[in-house]
């Protein structure tokens, strides 16, 4: 066991090294130069090549890659370009936020979707199981921003019952709470409807095993049988699914952010972007990535508490 | 006498999108305390489903449509599924085909065998494990109490089919269904299973139904046979005369089509055709567009069950000539 997870913490150095040179790559050879953007509009041609020099964008790509990585390496994400923040310390402020947001739209989508999977697997084709499924194609199909824009249109201009926007108190408080009903909401929809799918169907399936019968065959009741026998087994492919979708659901808090203009990883993201701050980009994309592939492991080690024949000795 | 277990003119449907099919049709039987009953048949004679109603284990798109089961003096069919688990696991027990799915493969074999304690008797945890390292033991299974704490994949299939065995017997049922126990399992496995069942049948003085279509199986465990064919019984008889003297063609060649090893040729005898499908409709015997010795009653009318002695009942029209020869003969 011990000996998987140092495994996997090796393989995932090597991977987040892989992703790291692909974003910075990606980065420089995407138009637009930074220099020009925070020389702005007045700017001569001899004060942006002194604001490359300064940021070492003269130098050849791979040179730059490998400072990069030398500063990655003692913990040095960089500055960034535009506010001259140092990124890791960016980071450390905006992550608590994204994370708060992440989990909670996480437990509303798990709650949501693993609650209907059932309700329409105990009645297959009843007006209940009918009633879920709709949902669940509405979910999946419905894109974030819309969602969000039109919750808050009914909920907080309209009803007036929720705050617009923002996500700046702590989670245990009652205005926290509030913050964060719509945005984990908007989030979590998505990610429900495709737990709610799967857990219809992984639950149909396991209703038709052989063990299944053998404990009714015992005298079981149905409603153990159903939430004992079943949904343990049931839930193992559901466990895979949530697990991708939470690297979704990472990504996803990118538009969410940006709807309910909270301030965590995404919008420094889509900030980073928009002014070519590359070392804010490759800083937050590399931290989404690095919480993606530990979220993999977590699954893959879930697997094991969950399903006894998978043991990683 | 009353019966341990009565089952009358019991008819099985199942609801499809073609309307109703008719899986078991009226079929009667009983099974007496300490007694063993085979049911033989060909696959989808109606056999499984015919031990699934006893069980109110119907998949949800079956249902007993007419006639009763009664065990000892309590009618089983009506009961609401509610009223049936207490039946379950507690006096009917059952066992099935396939050890290797049968068990949950997350939960240990202690929590599954004690489950039915704990459900019918009224007993704590601690004795529910004590009685279940018990059952371990009495059904053969080596270290009892490291294996409780075992999952059923650690375990092999005729190790598997054992605990299955131990969790049927675990409430000492009055009546032990045993559907194929031993089909998927090595020949060797099936013998000591086979003498399990049999050791345990005596000791608990339970009736056995023994669902199998291996008539060495039945030759070596049977009191009385119950042959099935296409949802009918076509024969009962006690386990001797349906080797000495099978009367219904069908029973004829399913003794027929038992490979004989010490015979010159090695050519298997069949029955020509195959089992009909529940929709398919057919006049008369439901056996004739297969039997050799069909005739035009047979493809006109159902045959009524004869009584020809005190243990055998064949429902096959060549009976009704047999009898008058028979009668004009002693007359």
């Amino acid at each position: 066991m011990v000996q998987f997870i140092i495994r996997r913490f090796a393989q995932m150095v090597l991977l987040l090294i892989g992703i790291s040179f692909i974003v910075f790559m990606s980065m420089h050879l995407a138009p637009g130069d930074p220099a020009t953007i925070i020389g702005g509009p007045t700017a001569t041609k001899s004060d942006i090549e002194a604001i490359r020099a300064d940021l070492g964008l003269n130098k050849p790509v791979l040179v730059q890659y490998i400072d990069y990585m030398n500063g990655l390496i003692h913990g040095d994400l960089g500055y960034s370009y535009r506010t001259g923040q140092s990124v890791t310390e960016a980071i450390t402020t905006r992550f608590p936020i994204t994370i708060k947001l992440a989990v909670a739209s996480m437990i509303v989508a798990i709650v949501i979707g693993i609650t209907a999977g059932i309700i329409s697997a105990r009645k297959p084709n009843s007006m209940l199981d009918f009633a879920s499924t709709t949902f669940s194609l509405v979910g999946v199909s419905i894109p974030n921003f819309w969602l969000g824009t039109m919750l808050i249109l009914l909920f907080s201009v309209n009803l007036q019952w929720l705050p617009i926007g923002g996500l700046n108190s702590p989670f245990y408080t009652t205005e926290g709470f509030k913050e964060l009903i719509l945005p984990a909401i908007t989030l979590g929809t998505s990610t429900a409807a495709i737990i709610a799918r799967m857990t219809r169907s992984s639950m149909l399936e396991v209703a038709q095993a052989d063990y299944i019968r053998t404990a009714r065959a015992k005298g079981v009741k149905q409603r153990k049988v159903v939430w004992v026998h079943s949904l343990r087994n049931a839930l193992i492919p559901v466990l895979t699914v949530a697990g991708i979708n939470f690297g979704g659901l990472l990504g996803g808090t990118i538009i969410t952010e940006q709807v309910f203009a909270i301030n965590g990883i995404g919008r420094l993201m889509i900030e980073g972007i928009a002014s070519r701050d590359f070392p804010m980009v490759q800083g937050t994309v590399l931290l989404v990535a690095g919480i993606f592939v530990f979220i993999n492991l977590i699954v893959d080690l879930l697997y094991a508490a969950v399903d006894p024949r998978i043991s990683y000795d | 006498m009353n019966h341990l277990l009565q089952v009358e003119n019991m008819k099985v449907e199942f609801r499809t999108a073609k309307g109703p099919l008719t899986a078991v049709r009226s079929i009667s039987f009983h099974v007496d305390k300490g007694e063993t009953l085979c049911i033989v048949g060909e696959s989808g004679c109606g056999k499984s489903i015919t031990s699934l109603s006893i069980m109110g284990l119907l998949p949800q798109n079956g249902n007993i449509v007419e006639g009763s089961i009664k065990l000892e003096n309590d009618k089983l069919v009506g009961l609401t599924d509610e009223q049936l688990q207490s039946y379950r696991g507690n006096k009917i027990s059952m066992i099935f085909q396939e050890p290797m799915t049968a068990l949950n493969p997350v939960f240990t074999i202690g929590y599954q065998l004690q489950e039915p304690l704990l459900i019918h008797k009224k007993i704590s945890k601690k004795e529910a494990k004590q009685a279940s390292i018990e059952l371990l033991r009495k059904v053969g299974i080596p270290n009892p109490e490291e294996k409780i704490n075992q999952y059923p994949h650690q375990l092999s299939g005729g190790m598997r089919q054992r605990v299955m065995i131990a969790m049927a017997l675990a409430c000492e049922p009055l009546l032990l269904i045993a559907d194929e126990p031993t089909t998927a399992l090595d020949v060797t496995i099936q013998a000591q299973i086979l003498d399990l069942i049999e050791e345990l049948k005596e000791q608990m003085g339970m009736g056995v139904i023994f669902v199998t279509h291996d008539m060495g199986v039945v030759a070596e465990i049977a009191d009385r046979v119950m042959v099935m064919y296409a949802g009918e019984v076509v024969e009962m008889s006690d386990a001797q005369t349906i080797f000495a003297n099978p009367k219904h063609p069908y029973t004829q060649g399913l003794l027929a089509a038992v490979p004989d090893v010490e015979a010159d040729a090695h050519e298997l005898n069949v029955i020509p055709g195959s089992m009909p499908n529940l929709d398919e409709k057919i006049e008369g015997c439901r056996f004739h567009p297969r039997c050799p010795f069909a005739t035009d009653i047979c493809r006109q009318k159902n045959p009524p069950t004869f009584k020809i002695s005190e243990n055998q009942e064949v429902k096959c029209w060549l009976q009704e000539a047999k009898m008058h020869i028979e009668s004009a003969a002693t007359s």
